[in-house]
């Protein structure tokens, strides 16, 4: 039995929004086993980075009530104050942005951005430096020590998301958090930085959250798929049993809508209609069901609990609208036979 | 950094040529010459002529111009008409520039001061009353003219409350420059800390929304997510970089000291440069007018220059490689 990292229960988070608070996050429940790389996914506005910055503590706390628990290595991080909360941001938890040139203090050399995530838990030390340079060679960094004296503009996209990956390195965290790593990257390098990201996690058994919308990603580094919409989780299993066999009509839409999946001539699915609004969602709802507009409205207005059903062994779905989802084209097929 | 100066020097050479021959042209147009209203109308147009001869006023414009350079590369700006008439321009100038640097300086510091812990009071507490307060404030000084604030600073801190002199620079002829200065500051420190109060404006505006903006930069979350408290993110990440756009702006307010200040020099009575350029107009006193205007150039490209210094010193993004 794998070692159990991070456990997120009933998690939810509630953004004031004008004096009222709306849910964005409802009732997540994850886990993460050490040496393991967990992939969320779903589009835009699903709550992917809400949940990341709940583990992290950064959201902000007159704007924002979080609830539930979360445990890193057994300890709660819920109800931690700012100070606490510091001592672990960092040092236990790593986190790699989006942007890695606007996630870099322009202002500030390479090196001494490092040298900080190491210093502000560690004290300053005279082996601080070398440190560093080890960091910037062990993400792949040529020429080291010329890079450590640079400024985050004169790097290109690839080498700055290699200087974040260090930066999130630097005090051998458990977890690493990436929150769409390679969104912001070519697509070549963008391969290199996911090798980069599983060599790493391979080599000190932590494990990771990977937040992402691209599935290619997804698959060519997660164990396992947890996907997202709305702020809750629709189905969750691991990666080839989600590809082979997707049960939500929220995946099966995603993976049809991925250009890897289009055959030659054919067209690609567009999802239609976009994520609601914060104040437009109902969670006693499967609110993805709204975007699918051949469905029956009853269907659509059901009540579903927001626990998720084990169909088998490791694959969580939620609801049972999946039990009859099909695509138009598909229920054509089913007809004629 | 030393290339990045070099280049900007190299381009200022061509801007202040063209300041000088505007400044050369603006006099051109105007009517009459320096001998007009200084002789008698009965004068014999030969005379006249002669005069002019002699001044080089009968030359083609571009000779007259390179004359005009010339003599200034000599330090020679010609002779006042009717401010000090006789003295010598540069005579002048000199006289007025002490008290003009002295009560500048005072200024711009405390400009400088009071704009940025207004500001750095405002933003930390965002859309309390205190900010709301300060940003009214500073609206207010910058809509109502300078000028309206000066009068009531003159009544306040010199009738009604007499704590500093009325007019004059506390300057005096033969006195040793160590008695000089600290009497010139008794008379420089009010006109100084008036024009300080109600100039805070667009600094405060600026670094106030700078440290709000900054406050929610992706940069600021990496630094977070490392582990750095919120008081060291400000003072170490948010700073600096709220700082940026007040930097480049310090250099024109540094060579702007010695332009003078118009009207509260005016208003207080108090003999710089800003006076004396009221006195050469009102007076026309030609040379005078054109000298000042030609070291205002002077300063503003100089200032220019400053502040790209102190730009490419603070953002290495700036600097040319």
């Amino acid at each position: 039995m794998a070692e159990e990292l991070l456990e997120a229960r009933d998690v939810s988070v509630d953004f004031r929004i004008k004096g009222t608070y709306q849910t964005a996050l409802a009732g997540v429940n994850l886990t993460i086993d050490r040496g393991q790389v967990l992939a969320l996914v779903g589009e835009s506005g699903s709550g992917k980075s809400t949940f990341a910055m709940s583990i992290m503590g950064l959201h902000n706390p007159e704007l924002t009530k979080v609830t539930g628990s979360i445990q890193l290595n057994g300890e709660e991080l819920i109800g931690l104050t700012e100070e606490q909360y510091d001592q672990y941001r960092g040092n236990s938890v790593g986190m790699i942005f989006q942007d890695p040139l606007s996630s870099l203090n322009p202002l500030m050399r390479i090196g001494e951005q490092i040298a900080e995530a190491i210093t502000v838990h560690n004290g300053k030390a005279q082996s601080v430096s070398e440190h560093v340079l080890n960091l910037l060679t062990e993400v792949g960094i040529p020429d080291s020590d010329r890079v450590a004296k640079q400024y985050p503009h004169e790097l290109s996209g690839g080498m700055r998301q290699r200087v974040m990956i260090a930066m999130a390195l630097a005090n051998e965290p458990d977890l690493i958090i990436a929150d769409e790593p390679t969104t912001a990257l070519d697509a070549v390098i963008q391969s290199q930085i996911l090798d980069l990201i599983k060599k790493i996690q391979q080599k000190k058994g932590a494990g990771v959250l990977l937040i992402t919308h691209n599935l290619d990603v997804v698959a060519e580094i997660a164990d396992e798929v947890a996907v997202m919409y709305a702020g809750q989780i629709v189905e969750k299993a691991p990666v080839e049993r989600l590809f082979n066999n997707p049960k939500h009509p929220y995946t099966r839409s995603l993976l049809r809508a991925d250009p890897e999946n289009v055959q030659a001539g054919g067209e690609l699915y567009a999802i239609p209609g976009t994520v609601p609004s914060l104040s437009e969602m109902d969670h006693h709802k499967d609110l993805f069901l709204q975007r699918v507009p051949w469905l029956d409205q009853k269907l659509v207005d059901a009540d579903v609990a927001d626990t998720l059903t084990e169909i088998e062994p490791d694959h969580y779905v939620r609801g049972t609208a999946w039990q009859d989802f099909a695509f138009p084209d598909e229920q054509e097929i089913e007809g004629q036979s | 950094m030393a290339k990045t100066i070099l280049r900007r020097i190299l381009i200022m050479l061509p801007q202040l040529i063209l300041v000088s021959l505007l400044i050369f042209m603006l006099a051109q147009l105007m009517p009459g010459d320096p001998f007009y209203g200084n002789l008698n109308p009965n004068s014999d147009p030969a005379t006249i002529e002669r005069m002019r001869h002699a001044a080089g006023l009968d030359l083609p414009w571009y000779e007259q111009y390179i004359r005009w350079v010339e003599h200034i590369f000599q330090g020679d700006f010609g002779t006042s008409y009717t401010v000090n008439r006789g003295w010598s321009v540069t005579r002048v100038i000199g006289s007025r520039i002490w008290p003009t640097l002295s009560m500048g300086v005072i200024a711009v510091i405390l400009t400088y001061l009071l704009a940025i812990s207004q500001a750095l009071l405002a933003a930390r507490h965002e859309n309390k009353w205190i900010d709301r307060a300060l940003v009214v404030w500073n609206t207010l000084t910058s809509a109502v003219p300078s000028f309206v604030f000066y009068f009531v600073m003159m009544v306040l801190f010199v009738y009604l409350l007499p704590l500093f002199p009325s007019s004059g620079t506390g300057i005096e002829d033969g006195q040793s420059f160590i008695v000089n200065f600290f009497n010139n500051l008794r008379y420089a420190f009010l006109p100084a800390l008036t024009i300080a109060l109600f100039s805070t404006n667009s600094i405060f505006q600026y670094l106030r929304s700078n440290l709000l903006d900054q406050q929610a930069q992706d940069y600021v979350r990496t630094a977070r997510a490392k582990g750095v408290s919120m008081k060291l993110v400000f003072r170490k990440h948010i700073l600096r970089n709220a700082f940026l756009p007040i930097a480049s702006g310090i250099g024109y307010s540094i060579t702007g000291v010695l332009g003078g200040a118009i009207f509260a020099e005016t208003i207080f009575g108090y003999p710089g440069i800003g006076a004396l350029f009221v006195q050469a107009l009102t007076g026309r006193d030609y040379t005078i007018i054109t000298a000042l205007m030609l070291l205002q150039g002077t300063l503003s490209l100089l200032g220019g220059l400053l502040s790209d210094i102190i730009s490419a010193w603070v953002d290495p993004r700036i600097r040319v490689k």
